[in-house]
């Protein structure tokens, strides 16, 4: 029996999870004192007390299962389930980057036509585009005067640049056959935009818009650490307000999987628009 | 029922000028209205204008402004403790000043010093005085102080120094605050990093790096006072950054910071880990300093004076419940859960009952390590005024009393303190002793001057 190129792969990915995951486990078990009669300054500094230290993998994933396991609890404002943090987070992604894709594709389509638009915005983009979007942080807090606005505002102005630009290049590197070929057959501007330009400059807008909603992502978890309240970014810092490591990583991995999924959302679009030559 | 003759008196809105003899329009009208009213609580009524009157002479306008300061129920509730009112009579005031906005929302940073407005929601002292007040966590002062600015905290958990720098305009934009009651006395501490263990001089800390939750805090300026008196300079000698306190047992672990002069938790928390020791607890610095402080703008003071006389003294019941010893266990497991501080029990008993390991091989008991009391001494405000003036944080001839009386509410404190029957004090400046050297109130400019080591 032979595998398939895939199925080796898997294996592989599986073995190496769980080498990795053994290595860890062994590495962190070493250093488990005995449990001898404390005395009272013992136990007032934590002696049998589990320490913040980097936990085992078995840990880690009791934490999840545990979280997981009843991941939409509500036990008031700053104790919510791993499923609603990640849902307030997922929320916010969303808005920012729909506000951006709003105003990115219709503006990067105008830039890619026309040759002076892109001229003359295009210092702008440079001089805008490489603020972290942090930065902009303070100044959304003062100037919208709400902290929810102001997360959505941030994850808005990182997302706007790669979808912007992406979407120019790619309306601007239309083959010109084309839309010469549009242009003897009398189409219209806007007629040629939808069936012409469109279509072709599909897979660069995708391909723009999937960094996006991974720079999104990036940002939302920093953002959200910094403003508190809710979401993802919220549970790490209050977690590591506790010290308590195994829910850090907990949320790093589920972090990284919600951001995974995102991207496979992208990546399917991606395939759907793509088209041979 | 707008009665004239027999109004509420204890509304900012109503007017007692009008009689049963007027025949003012207003009361012609509501005439009619008399005859339906319930005789028994008509006459209920009655008494207590006699009696708001009588405490308040011909003066509506005193009567007024003073019931929208502090709040008519909490004059009712004055004066049922002076009056034999009896229990039906107490059902009446209760509704009297019904709060204008019951669903409050109150922001708190993740500390021991926020124990009375944390607490107050599990054990049920916002309820009391019938309020749905929710306690939502702060990643840190500066968007504490943002958030309350713009608007999404009705009230805050705030330090001592930040109503007076956010009125002054300092660090932020001017907007007038007003601090009714002190959270917390005492309850800081410097911990240095264990690697300092033979470094207990503090003229030893040239170059160290230490942290502080916030520029305006007592923790910064205690800190800044207790270097300099052994001939340190805070700006030169060493390295002050504001870490917000969360983070500083990490950066404390990474050898970022060499120590820091931070709220509780996270003092003992350093000990808990073993990482650092605690080398001296701030009310070795300065006894009964205070610490942190329920604060709110004066917009909701006066948009809904109701409401703020509530909250105010669901707060300083709580501050008083906290203020007992004996509850102190009790109140360590209420507040130690995720929702509220996110800590382990043993940490917070230990902070909270003063029995405590020193991180030096030693169990301390300092019942008072944190204690809570409500009063907002003037003076305390005026010292923390000299300090900002000392360390360059304002400039300029300062009015010191004026600020500080304009932002420290000590009379609606002393007031709502007495309603609760707890004893106030009747001055609200006094001289206050911080390393030996002594502080007089009447002369902070004096003050500021007789220092060595300073900025201005």
């Amino acid at each position: 029996m032979t595998l398939t190129l895939n199925q080796r792969a898997a294996v592989l990915s599986v073995v190496l999870l769980l080498a990795g995951l053994l290595v860890w486990e062994v590495s962190i078990a070493a250093g488990g004192a005995g449990s001898a009669e404390l005395t009272e300054y013992e136990k007032l500094t934590g002696g049998g007390a589990p320490k913040a230290g980097v936990p085992p993998p078995s840990q880690v994933i009791a934490k999840a299962w545990a979280e997981l396991s009843d991941p939409f609890y509500d036990a008031g404002p700053n104790d919510k389930g791993i499923g609603i943090q990640i849902g307030y987070s997922i929320y916010r992604v969303l808005s920012g980057y729909l506000l951006a894709a709003l105003v990115a594709i219709p503006l990067g389509f105008l830039i890619g036509m026309s040759p002076v638009a892109w001229r003359a915005l295009n210092p702008f983009i440079q001089v805008l585009r490489p603020i972290s979007p942090l930065a902009w942080m303070p100044l959304a807090l003062f100037i919208i005067q709400d902290s929810e606005a102001s997360a959505i505002f941030v994850i808005f102005i990182c997302s706007i640049w790669p979808m912007l630009i992406n979407t120019a290049f790619g309306v601007a590197g239309v083959r010109a056959d084309w839309v010469n070929v549009a242009r003897t057959h009398e189409l219209g501007t806007l007629r040629t935009a939808f069936t012409v330009i469109l279509p072709a400059a599909a897979p660069t807008i995708v391909t723009g818009m999937r960094i996006s909603i991974g720079i999104a992502w990036l940002v939302i978890v920093a953002a959200e650490m910094l403003v508190g309240g809710t979401g993802i970014g919220y549970y790490v810092w209050n977690e590591w307000n506790n010290l308590d490591l195994t829910s850090v990583i907990f949320s790093i991995l589920m972090i990284g999987v919600v951001g995974m999924a995102l991207d496979a959302a992208f990546g399917v679009l991606q395939r759907a628009v793509a088209y041979a030559e | 029922m707008p009665i004239k003759s027999l109004g509420d008196p204890f509304a900012a809105k109503t007017d007692l000028r009008h009689g049963a003899a007027c025949g003012c329009e207003g009361c012609r009208s509501d005439a009619a209205e008399t005859v339906a009213a319930d005789s028994e609580a008509m006459l209920e009524r009655a008494i207590e204008s006699a009696v708001v009157r009588s405490m308040f002479g011909h003066s509506d306008v005193s009567r007024r402004s003073f019931m929208g300061m502090v709040g008519g129920s909490t004059v009712a509730a004055a004066l049922a403790s002076v009056f034999p009112m009896d229990k039906a009579k107490a059902a009446i005031l209760d509704t009297l000043g019904a709060p204008e906005k019951t669903d409050l929302t109150i922001g708190f940073v993740p500390i021991t010093c926020a124990t009375p407005i944390i607490m107050a929601q599990p054990m049920g002292f916002y309820e009391k005085y019938g309020l749905n007040a929710q306690v939502i966590k702060t990643a840190g002062w500066a968007v504490a102080r943002d958030k309350s600015l713009n608007g999404e905290y009705d009230a805050s958990h705030m330090l001592t120094p930040m109503p007076l720098a956010m009125t002054l305009g300092a660090g932020s934009v001017a907007e007038p605050y007003i601090m009714p009651a002190v959270e917390n006395i005492n309850g800081q501490a410097i911990v240095l990093s264990n690697e300092h263990l033979d470094k207990r001089d503090p003229a030893q800390w040239k170059g160290f790096t230490f942290g502080v939750p916030f520029e305006f805090s007592m923790h910064n300026f205690l800190l800044r006072y207790y270097v300099a008196e052994h001939g340190l300079d805070p700006d030169v000698d060493i390295q002050i950054r504001v870490v917000p306190p969360p983070e500083m047992v990490a950066n404390l672990r990474a050898g970022n910071l060499d120590g820091y002069l931070s709220p509780d938790p996270f003092n003992q928390r350093a000990v808990w880990e073993n990482i650092g020791f605690i080398h001296i607890l701030t009310k070795e610095i300065w006894e009964g300093h205070p610490c942190c402080a329920f604060a709110a703008p004066l917009s909701f003071a006066t948009e809904l004076p109701n409401t703020y006389g509530a909250l105010l003294k669901s707060i300083v019941d709580a501050t008083q419940y906290a203020s007992d010893p004996a509850n102190r266990k009790e109140i360590s497991a209420a507040i130690a859960p995720t929702n509220y501080l996110n800590q382990p029990v043993p940490v917070i008993e230990q902070v909270l009952t003063g029995r405590f390991a020193d991180g030096l091989g030693n169990v301390q008991d300092v019942p008072d390590r944190i204690d809570f009391d409500p009063f907002p001494w003037h003076s305390m405000g005026v010292w923390i005024l000299s300090q900002m003036k000392r360390w360059g944080y304002i400039e300029g001839d300062v009015d010191y009393r004026g600020v500080a009386e304009q932002v420290y509410l000590a009379a609606d404190c002393r007031k709502i303190m007495e309603d609760l029957g707890y004893e106030a004090p009747a001055e609200t400046y006094r001289s206050h002793t911080i390393m030996g050297k002594t502080f007089d109130p009447a002369a902070p400019e004096a003050y500021v001057e007789s220092f060595a080591i300073r900025k201005a």
